[in-house]
């Protein structure tokens, strides 16, 4: 994906707040348009170590992990960090076989997993470490109606079939005052496995449950739906196709200019999709870790004020104890970056959500604990 | 392969390709120089024989790793591998199995392989006997290009430039046959089994192509002489003397591109818009999938019984390449008075 400084689009909704201001400094990636305190030089802040490590997982967080990388690197020198977007599985399975020294996941650790990762932590837990949030947008191609509003029956009823021209009752209703077509809707999933997937299927299951009860799972598993590779493939498909609806990572729909939908939760109005929404999201997530496992339990039925239900969070697994004192030093400092202020605002503009600040702390305080 | 079976069909010189099949190989002088040659001849000898050998060692070694890490995820299993239509090897309940991907997989080969093989064989033919010398050597070289190209930009073309022409192309066919078994189904188009067969045709094309003309070229042109003596058209003297000469190298021809046609994966997984299910409707979108798509598309994320159950898929294909292979073989070999061509 693109930085910032080409995607006016995810200016617009995502950074729209900090764009205000100043507008060159959403074109560099090094500013903090929030906090002037600290404001040009975030790596400054970041205490380095040496070293090289290897880490795998999850490439929904690809480009998170892309920029904070080449932030890190920037400012310390003497240190190597490769992160392979090999998928959640594999980085859990190369975690527990010792080859890497973090992995990323798109879920927390399975109870099949977790046996696994405590052997490889020498019996101490892994813990799981939310650190990127990355909202997923619905993302469709109708001429001639830019606002579009749905609620998660409705998702539910398009993406199976039950719904199948824009003109049902069902949208019609949300949105009494667009213009909508009489044809027939062209939804599309991913054809790949996918945590984008897993998380709408959670979502819906929990937002919609008469309508979805087609179960969870990172393939799709609803009847019925075209469907296409990748993120990057389906919103091409989207965006060639008139009367297509997807859900897809923000940034891409964005890079796109696809109209996104906004979701009527039960709260007083229909939430936007926005970094602070997706954050508000996050906010009401309880913890069901326990110690400095900080695995969240969303709350994809959340009907509190401008929270936007359908937000994946990826992990970073690593061990309590039991880490190889070779790269122990880097992986605490790397995640303490990534964790902190600074390293969560490196990632607005690409498509990404800063955690909220209460969970961040406790993240940045799991990472101190790790040896 | 038998080269010495083969009737001495030409004394002139002069009309023989170098290396052309029906040239008796002459027998080397078995007596002369016994001891030198012995060295060499030795040497060779186990050189060819462990070549031969490594080749069955590497099939061999690919066919255990596939049964060793297809077994545990079998084993897990909570569907039937060999008759259910499902595919969800990570759920915490497995259930995969192989008959939709297996049924797609030959399903859009086969049809590649009807599309393909009669512009094939054109081409081939144009270039050996019809066209002028010069047109044919820039004719080849293009279709060795295309025989060059890798899989993934067939795919994206397949996708952003083919994918809207076989939308229409599907609208009409199923409009005005669509009591035809294969254009009946659902009227969402594109992304299809048809699509896939498109692509594969048109990749597998210039290998069927190329491979055709090698051999066309070697029909001894005394034959040919004979047939046009006897009065032939051109098109006779090619029915006549050039195809039955050419027909065991046009199946081995065909063999290489139906199996490069079922082992496709990127160009595939890119064009196809998959679903587990058995349906003869390659024009509707959701018509199938197939083995090598699904494993690229399922592996990243796959968990380790899931990943099992790809590689089990990765033995059926194995399997069904061997059997494609083997009949290939019987019909070649029940020809084998022409089989020097292969």
């Amino acid at each position: 994906m693109t930085s910032s400084a080409q995607t006016s689009r995810a200016s617009r909704v995502l950074v729209a707040v900090s764009c205000v201001a100043v507008l060159a400094a959403c074109g560099t990636d090094e500013q903090r348009p929030f906090d002037q305190a600290s404001d040009g030089q975030p790596a400054g802040q970041i205490a380095c170590a040496d070293g090289s490590l290897t880490a795998a997982g999850s490439s929904a967080q690809k480009n998170a992990m892309d920029e904070w990388v080449r932030a890190y690197q920037s400012a310390c020198k003497a240190s190597t960090i490769n992160y392979q977007p090999s998928g959640s599985g594999a980085g859990i399975e190369q975690f527990v076989a010792g080859t890497v020294a973090f992995a990323g996941t798109d879920s927390s650790l399975k109870d099949q997993e977790v046996v696994g990762a405590t052997a490889r932590c020498k019996g101490a837990p892994a813990l799981n470490l939310p650190m990127v949030i990355g909202p997923v947008a619905l993302a469709y191609n109708l001429p001639g109606v830019p606002e579009l509003v749905l609620d998660a029956p409705t998702i539910a009823k398009v993406f199976s079939g039950v719904v199948t021209t824009w003109d049902d009752p069902a949208i019609a209703a949300l949105n009494p005052q667009a213009k909508l077509p009489s044809s027939r809707i062209q939804p599309f999933v991913r054809s790949d496995e996918s945590g984008t997937t897993d998380n709408l299927q959670k979502y819906l299951k929990a937002a919609a449950p008469a309508q979805w009860t087609f179960g969870t799972g990172k393939k799709f598993a609803g009847p019925g739906n075209q469907s296409a590779p990748k993120s990057d493939g389906v919103t091409q498909a989207v965006k060639t196709t008139p009367n297509a609806i997807s859900y897809v990572e923000v940034s891409f729909a964005e890079n796109a200019g696809l109209d996104v939908a906004r979701i009527a939760t039960g709260a007083s109005a229909p939430v936007e999709l926005t970094t602070e929404s997706a954050a508000e999201a996050v906010e009401s997530a309880t913890v069901k870790g326990s110690g400095n496992d900080l695995a969240l339990e969303l709350d994809y039925a959340t009907k509190d004020e401008g929270a936007y239900p359908i937000v994946l969070v990826t992990y970073e697994i690593a061990c309590q104890s039991g880490n190889d004192p070779a790269s122990l030093p880097l992986v605490k400092s790397f995640l303490a970056y990534t964790a902190s202020e600074a390293g969560q605002d490196q990632l607005e503009g690409a498509g990404y959500a800063p955690l909220p600040s209460s969970l961040r702390k406790k993240v940045e305080a799991s990472v101190q604990s790790l040896s | 392969m038998s080269l010495g079976s083969l009737p001495p069909v030409t004394t002139d010189p002069a009309s023989a390709r170098p290396g052309a099949p029906d040239q008796p190989v002459p027998s080397l002088p078995r007596t002369a120089g016994r001891t030198a040659e012995r060295r060499g001849d030795r040497a060779f000898r186990g050189l060819s024989l462990s070549a031969g050998l490594s080749l069955l060692g590497i099939i061999l070694a690919i066919a255990v790793f596939l049964v060793v890490k297809a077994i545990p995820a079998l084993q897990d299993n909570t569907a039937s591998f060999l008759t259910d239509r499902v595919w969800d090897p990570n759920n915490a309940q497995p259930a995969f199995g192989i008959v939709a991907l297996a049924f797609g997989t030959v399903l859009s080969s086969v049809l590649a392989l009807l599309m393909a093989l009669p512009v094939a064989l054109g081409v081939a033919l144009f270039i050996s006997h019809v066209a002028p010398r010069r047109l044919a050597g820039v004719l080849g070289y293009v279709i060795d290009l295309l025989a060059a190209v890798p899989s993934v930009v067939y795919g994206l073309w397949g996708i952003f430039f083919l994918n809207d022409k076989v939308v229409v192309a599907s609208a009409f066919l199923h409009e005005h046959a669509g009591w035809f078994p294969l254009f009946g189904g659902d009227d969402i188009f594109g992304r299809s089994i048809f699509l896939a067969s498109i692509v594969l045709a048109i990749m597998i094309l210039p290998i069927i192509a190329s491979l055709s003309r090698e051999v066309f070229l070697q029909v001894p042109v005394s034959q040919q002489e004979a047939a046009l003596a006897l009065g032939a058209t051109r098109w006779e003297m090619i029915r006549t003397a050039v195809l039955p000469f050419g027909k065991p190298g046009v199946i081995g021809a065909t063999m290489l591109g139906l199996g490069r046609a079922l082992g496709e994966t990127i160009a595939v997984a890119i064009v196809l818009s998959p679903a587990f299910v058995v349906s003869l409707d390659i024009l509707s979108t959701n018509s199938g999938n197939t083995i090598a798509a699904n494993v690229a598309l399922g592996f990243a994320e796959a968990s380790s019984t899931g990943r099992g159950a790809l590689i089990a898929s990765g033995l059926v294909l194995f399997a069904i390449t061997l059997v494609v292979n083997v009949i290939a073989r019987a019909i070649i070999y029940r020809r084998r008075e022409f089989a020097g061509a292969l």
